[in-house]
């Protein structure tokens, strides 16, 4: 935005960045309503159809606004995004927020915990991969990452369960906790770790614990695969830095060199990235839900697809929607926070 | 003459590329002789549940002589349907390529080549699309298109493929925006030439070898898509075809019981042919692209100039 000589202020950057934000979010909504509207019939008739007779259904189009022009329709659904109200499902009247923040909450320390263990795996491999280019351990490193890669989230939930649960049975397979657990545990922040940690109810943690293991681990190692390949590739880059030789021309021990001039700036990159992976990890977390049996809004999402509600599913994909805008804002910032030479 | 420069580097690749390379064409050849002669090579057809005699092949046997990969809940043949599998995976595969291709290419030239509000325009409908998590595109998609157009490998496909066409898109808009500005186009420019010579003759020529790695690094992902959406039930119709994913939904219920079978193998064809694409695909980006060879780690992906290096971004 600003010229060649000075650089832009922060603020500067994140306004431009936020009034970028809007359109791309508007072209999102109108593309979940038209794709949500393309759908043969109403929303109503597509949900109850069969189950009332003409008149009730009749009703209940007019009641939500259903036989309004389609215009009016898109405006009124623009108009309810802005003030967070993503509608009300039709089979069985909850608010599209209330499922979001139920559900979402499964869905996060899942995708948390996933997160985590994608990182354990992806940086050190990555990190040795990187060091030792072109030996023996660089290609089996990389190799693990494509076929981890390659390996569909169910498949690998399939292969845990078969082994873990069955076979070795050290841990549960499908559910967030057993019957017990879900019955005694008192619930305020959904997030089933740290509420049994509020409660301080110890064995409802280890329970919960068990149940998360394989979920997390089995969606953690396939976006760990990419991670892998980000870190590889960066440290590749820093090693080729100029600083580095300076740092080896100075004397420094190799191991110097590696740990705290080679990792340090390779992570750094990598930290921004890793938020780009976001939307891998939503579709993953819907697949691994299906595969564990895990409560968490992907299911809900293929639930209500099953159902034909088509409010639920236009309420869900809208909140997707705005968290995948939403993120991206927010690493853009970080990113030009932490290096100034995104901003220009 | 086009052709020479596409194999000759091929020919002469060495080391770990080349060994990349090799791996990856052999795995995909493999697969896709299966899907070329999978009448010929599976004992039985897809959804086969008793011999010719009429003898039926009961329910979830253990692997065995007659069935080397046991047989499912259905009472079909495991091994016969992860044969098939291969043939509808390559047919899906195939076809949402060759759409995203056509519909991605073009509008990426044109785009690219034109700029102005056009391609600010184009960028942001594309970026928006690129940024929204895939799966649940493509899953109310062909959710959407079952319903008009019937469960069958169009729908797949057309799911698939609208996922993928942004990929495109950015790849050959920005390769565009590179090359517009090369000496030999601003010559042709010079003399006369018009844009839609310009395009076709010169810029076109030169994207278009940036294709091959991203069709294939792209079919590896397509793949797994078609997998997701079997297993989520909103893939293909199980009577039409035999599909990998749809039979990983019905093995997880056997995982309870112990059934490994039933899972395994048609898991396992999945990991082998995206693996196999994917080592094509980077083989060939290593063999081809002789800048990613010599400086391979310029193209690392950064949020901020996300548009520099799809190529090795898509393959990861």
């Amino acid at each position: 935005m600003a010229g060649a000589h000075h650089t832009t202020s922060l603020r500067t950057y994140a306004l431009t960045r936020l009034a970028l934000a809007l359109p791309m979010i508007w072209i999102l909504l109108t593309m979940v309503f038209v794709l949500m509207r393309v759908a043969p019939g109403d929303p109503i008739s597509a949900a109850l159809g069969g189950r009332l007779s003409p008149e009730q259904l009749q009703e209940r189009r007019h009641a939500a606004g259903y036989d309004e022009p389609l215009i009016k329709q898109y405006f009124e659904y623009l108009g309810n995004v802005v003030t967070l109200d993503f509608g009300e499902t039709i089979v069985d009247n909850r608010p599209v927020t209330e499922v979001i923040r139920q559900n979402g909450a499964a869905t996060l320390e899942l995708t948390i915990a996933a997160f985590l263990v994608s990182l354990v795996v992806g940086i050190p491999i990555g990190l040795i991969c990187g060091r030792y280019r072109d030996t023996p351990i660089d290609i089996v490193g990389r190799f693990f990452g494509i076929v981890i890669y390659a390996a569909p989230v169910f498949f690998l939930g399939f292969l845990a369960q078969i082994i873990f649960s069955q076979w070795l049975g050290w841990l549960p397979s499908s559910g967030r906790a057993s019957p017990v657990t879900s019955f005694a545990l008192h619930t305020t922040t959904n997030l089933f770790l740290i509420d049994s940690l509020l409660s301080l109810n110890f064995a409802a943690f280890t329970d919960v614990l068990e149940h998360l293991i394989l979920p997390a681990t089995t969606l953690g190692l396939v976006i760990g695969g990419v991670f892998i390949r980000l870190v590889r590739v960066n440290v590749l880059q820093t090693l080729q830095g100029d600083y580095i030789e300076a740092a080896r021309a100075r004397g420094l021990s190799e191991r110097n060199v590696v740990w705290h001039h080679a990792f340090k700036n390779a992570l750094v990159p990598v930290i921004t990235v890793i938020g780009l992976q976001v939307a891998l990890l939503m579709g993953g977390a819907v697949l691994t839900e299906q595969t564990f049996n895990w409560p968490g809004i992907g299911s809900e999402l293929v639930r209500y697809l099953n159902n034909r509600d088509y409010v639920a599913v236009q309420g869900i994909i809208t909140f997707f929607a705005l968290l995948v805008v939403f993120i991206s804002l927010l690493i853009d910032l970080v990113n030009a926070w932490v290096d100034p030479r995104v901003r220009y | 003459m086009r052709g020479d420069r596409f194999f000759t580097p091929i020919r002469e690749a060495k080391g770990v590329p080349k060994w990349v390379l090799w791996s990856g064409v052999v795995i995909t050849t493999f697969f896709v002789i299966l899907a070329l002669f999978a009448p010929v090579i599976a004992p039985y057809n897809f959804d086969d549940y008793q011999t010719a005699s009429g003898e039926r092949f009961g329910k979830q046997q253990p692997p065995s002589a007659e069935h080397p990969f046991g047989t499912n809940v259905q009472g079909t043949d495991v091994l016969s349907r992860v044969i098939w599998g291969a043939r509808t995976a390559l047919e899906v595969v195939v076809f949402a390529v060759f759409v995203s291709l056509a519909i991605g290419l073009p509008l990426g030239l044109l785009s690219g080549y034109f700029g102005g509000k056009l391609d600010r325009g184009l960028v942001l409908i594309m970026d928006s699309l690129f940024a929204f998590p895939y799966l649940l595109l493509a899953i109310v998609i062909a959710f959407l298109l079952a319903d008009k157009i019937g469960r069958g490998v169009a729908s797949a496909a057309i799911a698939i493929s609208i996922v993928y066409i942004p990929q495109y898109f950015r790849v050959v808009r920005n390769h565009v925006i590179s090359v517009r500005e090369e000496s030999y186009v601003e010559a042709a420019r010079a003399l006369g030439a018009k844009p839609r010579t310009i395009i076709r003759k010169y810029v076109l020529q030169n994207v278009i070898q940036s294709v091959p790695v991203i069709a294939t690094l792209n079919a590896a992902d397509a793949i797994l898509t078609l997998a997701a959406l079997g297993f989520l039930g909103y893939g293909i119709q199980p009577t039409d075809a035999a599909e990998w994913g749809y039979d990983l939904q019905r093995a997880i219920a056997d995982a309870g019981a112990g059934i490994w079978w039933t899972g395994l193998f048609p898991g396992l064809a999945i990991v082998a042919l995206v693996t196999g694409l994917t080592l094509l695909g980077e083989g060939l980006n290593d063999v081809l692209n002789p800048v990613l060879r010599r400086r391979p780690i310029e193209d690392v992906v950064l949020p901020a100039q996300p548009a520099k290096a799809p190529v090795e971004e898509v393959g990861v």
